[in-house]
């Protein structure tokens, strides 16, 4: 078992015949992922990467059977491509575009809302469950089939996590990059619940940063319905208030969003912190050594 | 990107939203000049910078006749103010705007912005205009109402109503503010606004209401689409380091330390600067190079963060993902003998190619240290600047 993707998933690529489309998608079938086909507008009946290529996401799910998607089409194009894919019958969207405007945002997660369409991102790595299905510009090499799920807002951190809990043996059941924009798709919360339903994952490690309240969100959740051991690293305990720390999400606005009140939320739900992200998997090691 | 208040009060004229007449000003005699063509016989002279606090911090400046205007002008152009919301140093007056005077009644606070938990935008309102905002939300949160708009809906009257109501509106201003509330939200939808707040809007003594200030912010990821917005960005009042970033699409953010950081990723970057800190260093800056941190992004970065001159340590700090290490360590290598780096620099990558990067450090002959780890990165780095 694992969460949201798994080696039955059939992948498609909006912004297939792009650059970073062409890349990742190259990367995402070496790994091992189906990918079906894509959708470039205007290209359909074209073969690319020896997939078939449509004009629509609805003909691609049509004719391929695709339940996911991943979007690399440019910011200003990309609301629209999550609203299609929606459209299609998609159970799966997963956005990697970074730098699209929130008020797009906004629109995306109302009209998602209740649909029961669940989209990961955007501006975040993607979704990879190890050894069986990558969706997204993570490197597959340093992964691992195991037992740990990360749920992270920022890409690299997430591949720092990775590295450390592959290193020492426990791998991971699934990673979700859930993005670090203000307004996402999945937030801490639904990871938090897919991981705790899922029987494969043992501890879950989640990566925060300063910005918004979802990381308190996701403690609160913690407390009442996660039974499974978490360990949590928040970034940003010396940026600046008022600043916006590279994601468009990571800014400390009028004295909420620091790293201060999420470690406190986190602590008080009973969420093991490490003040260092080198100490993530040693923690989580540490934790599981005294379940199992 | 933000707005000056001259600018901001040029769209809000423009969306129907009543300002105070006014004309922005270069010099004293223009001050002057602004002044006679407004008329009257009481003016306001406001130091033009990207900050908030400005009324305290003498950046805003009641004047009777035409030599307090002067005087008021002469005092500020050509300054800086620091505000509390600036920094001790301050930002550049450039620009005063001169403005007639307003008899105030009252004064309301109303804003438009994100409710990130929501994910929509949200209209806040308080009766205790004319005051810091997050003073009265921690303080006195039960005179802050709020309500969140549904992106297909839009802003309903009735949310108007019950906002109008809360800030004691009575009669005609009822439906005067919620003109003025559904403009408001018709800008910041259509100019992308990431924040619109008044503060204060009045109540003049003969009841009518007025924007007496004005902020807007453009969400930087939409200015692409909001050209006539672009173009009232005034780069002077920005961080110079960050500007100078800002061309190399680098992610930069001054901070006070001495250690230098480069680092792939936006996580990773903060990671780095709170480690730092961790281990008893104090981080010079946050800058994400990106994902593709190619040797001409690296030389860049290097040039950036070395114009600093407080700075006495480099970490460098990267997972190479995609991006091979052996790359990236080219690139450092590149840079460090171009630019002339004379400042100690420590090197942790790890990722693809990690061992060979390694290797290729080791054999460059530069004064580049090499990091096992995150932990050893941070502790070779603060031993470094000491």
């Amino acid at each position: 078992m694992s969460i949201l993707v798994d080696k039955n998933t059939r992948v498609i690529c909006q912004g297939f015949t792009g650059k970073q489309g062409t890349f990742h998608s190259e990367q995402c079938i070496a790994y091992g992922t189906q990918v079906v086909g894509g959708v470039t507008p205007g290209r359909g009946g074209d073969q690319h990467l020896g997939r078939p290529v449509f004009d629509t996401v609805h003909d691609a799910v049509r004719a391929t059977g695709a339940n996911a998607s991943m979007i690399y089409v440019p910011a200003g194009y990309a609301a629209d491509a999550i609203l299609e894919a929606a459209d299609a019958g998609v159970e799966l969207v997963v956005c990697i575009t970074e730098g699209i405007p929130v008020n797009d945002m906004v629109r995306v997660k109302a009209t998602l809302a209740g649909t029961g369409v669940k989209l990961v991102g955007p501006n975040c790595p993607g979704v990879i469950t190890p050894g069986e299905c990558k969706i997204g510009i993570m490197p597959g090499f340093i992964h691992k089939p195991g037992c740990i799920g990360i749920v992270s807002r920022s890409g690299t951190l997430t591949y720092e996590t990775v590295f450390q809990t592959t290193n020492n043996g426990l791998g991971q059941s699934t990673c979700v990059g859930i993005g670090g924009d203000p307004v996402r798709g999945l937030n801490f919360v639904e990871v938090l619940q897919l991981f705790q339903d899922d029987p494969k994952t043992e501890g879950i490690i989640m990566v925060g940063e300063i910005g918004g309240s979802d990381e308190e969100a996701g403690a609160e959740f913690i407390k009442q319905h996660v039974t499974k051991p978490v360990v949590a690293y928040i970034a940003g305990v010396t940026a600046p208030p008022g600043k916006r720390m590279g994601h468009a999400g990571a800014v400390i606005a009028g004295g909420k969003g620091t790293a201060a009140d999420k470690y406190s939320a986190l602590e008080a739900a009973g969420v093991r912190t490490v003040k260092s992200p080198a100490e993530l998997g040693a923690a989580m090691s540490e934790k599981l050594r005294g379940r199992r | 990107m933000n707005l000056h208040e001259y600018q901001a009060k040029e769209v809000f004229s423009a969306y129907g939203i009543p300002v105070p007449t006014g004309r922005v000003a270069a010099t004293p005699d223009e001050a002057v000049a602004a002044a006679e063509a407004l008329g009257g016989s009481i003016w306001v002279v406001k130091a033009q910078v990207h900050a908030g606090g400005r009324g305290k911090a003498g950046g805003v400046k009641l004047a009777r006749d035409k030599d307090a205007v002067r005087a008021a002008a002469a005092a500020m152009l050509g300054t800086r103010l620091a505000t509390k919301q600036t920094g001790p140093e301050g930002l550049p007056v450039e620009k005063v705007y001169v403005e007639s005077g307003s008899a105030i009644d009252r004064e309301i606070y109303l804003s438009l912005t994100l409710n990130r938990e929501k994910g929509r935008i949200a209209m806040v309102g308080s009766a205790a205009g004319g005051m810091d905002i997050e003073e009265v939300a921690e303080h006195s949160p039960e005179k802050i109402t709020k309500v969140d708009i549904h992106p297909a809906a839009g802003l309903q009257p009735y949310q108007c109503r019950r906002m109008a109501f809360a800030l004691g509106f009575k009669g005609a201003q009822i439906a005067e503010f919620q003109k003025i509330a559904m403009s408001l939200y018709d800008l910041v939808v259509q100019k992308d606004a990431g924040l619109v707040e008044v503060n204060p809007l009045i109540v003049t003594k003969d009841g009518k209401l007025v924007a007496l200030d004005a902020k807007i912010n453009i969400d930087a990821n939409a200015v692409f689409r909001q050209p006539e917005l672009a173009k009232m960005r005034d780069t002077s009042q920005e961080d110079p380091m960050e500007l100078k970033a800002s061309e190399h699409d680098l992610n930069y953010v001054s901070l006070d330390g001495d250690i230098a950081c480069m680092v792939n990723g936006a996580g990773l970057a903060m990671a780095t600067m709170d480690l730092i800190k961790l281990h008893g260093g104090t981080p010079a800056n946050f800058l994400d190079v990106g994902g593709g941190a190619t040797a001409e992004r690296v030389t860049a970065a290097f040039n950036l963060i070395l114009s600093n001159p407080k700075v006495r340590a480099i970490l460098v700090n990267i997972f190479g993902g995609i991006v091979r290490c052996d790359l990236i360590a080219e690139g450092v290598i590149t840079a460090v003998k171009n630019v002339g780096v004379k400042v100690p620099v420590v090197v942790r990558l790890e990722g693809t190619n990690a061992e060979k990067a390694r290797e290729m450090l080791a054999a460059s002959g530069l004064k580049v240290t090499a990091a096992a780890d995150l932990t050893d990165a941070a502790q070779k780095a603060v031993a470094a600047a000491r």
